[in-house]
């Protein structure tokens, strides 16, 4: 389990609690996240933009 | 047939090039811009230093990288100085470049201070690549900053020059920070969990002189009281960049004026992002610059489409107070309902029928920003 931020806002995404308010379950890999998730605090679509691993 | 033309390699810019490209593979398109063109980020400029990044490790690609990827001309190191509706053309340095439609995606310049003293042209802003390498590098040689203004910039890098190991002084003319975004409780976290790091902070007071020392500079404030400093670090607010349009005629008012469609006043010319008032709302942050991207977008490539905005709350990157605000929209007759506890402030302004308009959250209060959002009325449906 990995923790990942947004490059272009720094929004951290923990894969070990996931974002259940999201619909996204506790333990959902980033590589599992669909293309169309848009990161939540600045919009940028994650097939657009890279989260990097922290 | 004429190219599309983008001016600005910004977020804004290059985000639009890019919604652009997935509808529309072919048209010609070339983006102008002044400075070299490198992708980046701009909110990682104040979250950068404690992670002893460069300027060159916050870009993600070259021009040339980002031209491919594109299939789009990047004009580099180009200033546009004039642009002619009429004759639908743009004239850079001797070039004049016909567009068949032209976008505006000009950013914003920092507000020069009003400063007296001999080295008041020595205070710095951080607002694009070149501006935070010429920071990094003095800051180097110096351990003490003076940042004027605390407002989200101000309090970004307060945090992140003290998390890098500098003395930080932040000199704001209001009497707790962010209160242009704030109720006063979570403020007052804010400013708790900042000098908790150890900023110190001067409220209620501005700087009216900045002069050189024997090491360094002096800041003077409005009240006589003097703060040795290194390095001034501006970020007392942004301006939408209007002068191009302006003299080209388009209607302007804070930004460049467009509508929910992202069209100015002139056929065939738009605008998105820093620059743009779109629909009276000047709102320079990532969120709504994506969905006007993708807005005009769709636009450019023939399906009329209007921005929607939903409620797009910012978060504020002060790891030391996390800190999440969605500004109430409009006037909205209500008040705030203030509950703070050791987890932070949650701040919810409701109206008579408790609706809930806005919310201020700090510390692991913000961790409820998206669920609190989803109950906020859109800004623009
Ligand atoms: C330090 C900092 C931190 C931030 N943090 C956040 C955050 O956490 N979350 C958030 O949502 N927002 C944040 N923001 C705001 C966000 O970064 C901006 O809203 C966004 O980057 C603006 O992008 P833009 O493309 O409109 O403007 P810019 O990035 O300023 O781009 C303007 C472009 O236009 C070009 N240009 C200007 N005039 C001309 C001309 N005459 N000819 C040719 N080219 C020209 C410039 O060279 C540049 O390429 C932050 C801003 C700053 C400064
Ligand atoms: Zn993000």
């Amino acid at each position: 389990m990995q923790v990942w931020t947004c490059v272009v806002c720094g929004f951290i995404y923990d894969e070990v609690a996931g974002m259940p308010e999201e619909g996204i379950a506790a333990g959902t890999r980033w590589a599992d996240i669909p293309d169309d998730w848009a990161c939540p605090d600045c919009g940028v679509a994650k097939a657009d933009f890279e989260m990097v691993a922290v | 047939m004429e190219p599309i033309v983008i001016i600005g390699s910004g977020l804004a810019g290059y985000t639009l090039a890019r919604e652009l490209r997935k509808l529309d593979k072919t048209t010609p398109l070339v983006i102008i811009t002044a400075d070299d063109g490198r992708a980046y980020s701009k909110p990682m400029l104040s979250n950068a230093l404690a992670q002893g990044k460069s300027a060159d490790q916050i870009a993600s690609a070259l021009a040339p990288a980002v031209a491919a990827q594109l299939n789009a001309e990047v004009l580099t190191h180009s200033r546009v100085e004039q642009i002619d509706p009429a004759a639908r053309t743009v004239r850079v340095a001797q070039r004049v470049i016909a567009y068949s439609k032209l976008v505006l995606a000009l950013g914003a310049d920092p507000v020069r201070p009003q400063l007296a003293g001999d080295a008041a042209d020595q205070v710095l802003s951080v607002n694009d690549l070149l501006d935070y390498a010429r920071f990094r590098e003095q800051i180097a040689n110096g351990k003490r900053v003076t940042i004027l203004g605390g407002g989200l910039i101000g309090c970004e890098f307060a945090n992140d020059l003290s998390g890098a190991g500098h003395h930080v002084d932040v000199v704001h003319p209001a009497l707790y920070p962010l209160d242009r975004l704030l109720p006063e409780a979570a403020a007052q976290d804010l400013q708790r969990g900042l000098a908790g790091v150890g900023v110190v902070w001067h409220l209620g007071h501005t700087a009216v002189a900045v002069n050189r020392a024997a090491t360094g500079y002096v800041v003077t404030l409005d009240d006589g009281k003097v703060l040795e400093t290194d390095v001034v670090l501006s970020a007392i607010g942004l301006r939408p960049r209007t002068q191009l349009a302006q003299a080209a005629g388009l209607q302007v008012a804070r930004g460049i004026v467009v509508n929910r469609g992202l069209a100015t006043s002139q056929s065939d010319v738009f605008a998105l992002g820093d620059c743009a008032e779109v629909n009276g709302h000047v709102l320079p942050y990532v969120l709504p610059l994506m969905a006007q991207a993708r807005a005009l977008a769709a636009n450019l490539s023939g399906t009329p489409t209007q921005v929607v905005y939903p409620a797009m709350p910012v978060m504020v990157k002060t790891p030391a107070c996390p800190v999440a605000v969605a500004t109430v929209a409009g006037e909205v007759a209500g008040s705030w309902q203030v509950d703070c506890s050791d987890d932070g402030v949650c701040a919810l302004y409701q109206d008579g029928n408790e609706i809930l308009h806005g919310f201020a959250l700090t510390g692991k209060q913000a961790g409820q920003r998206q669920a609190l959002a989803r109950q906020l009325p859109a800004l623009m449906p």
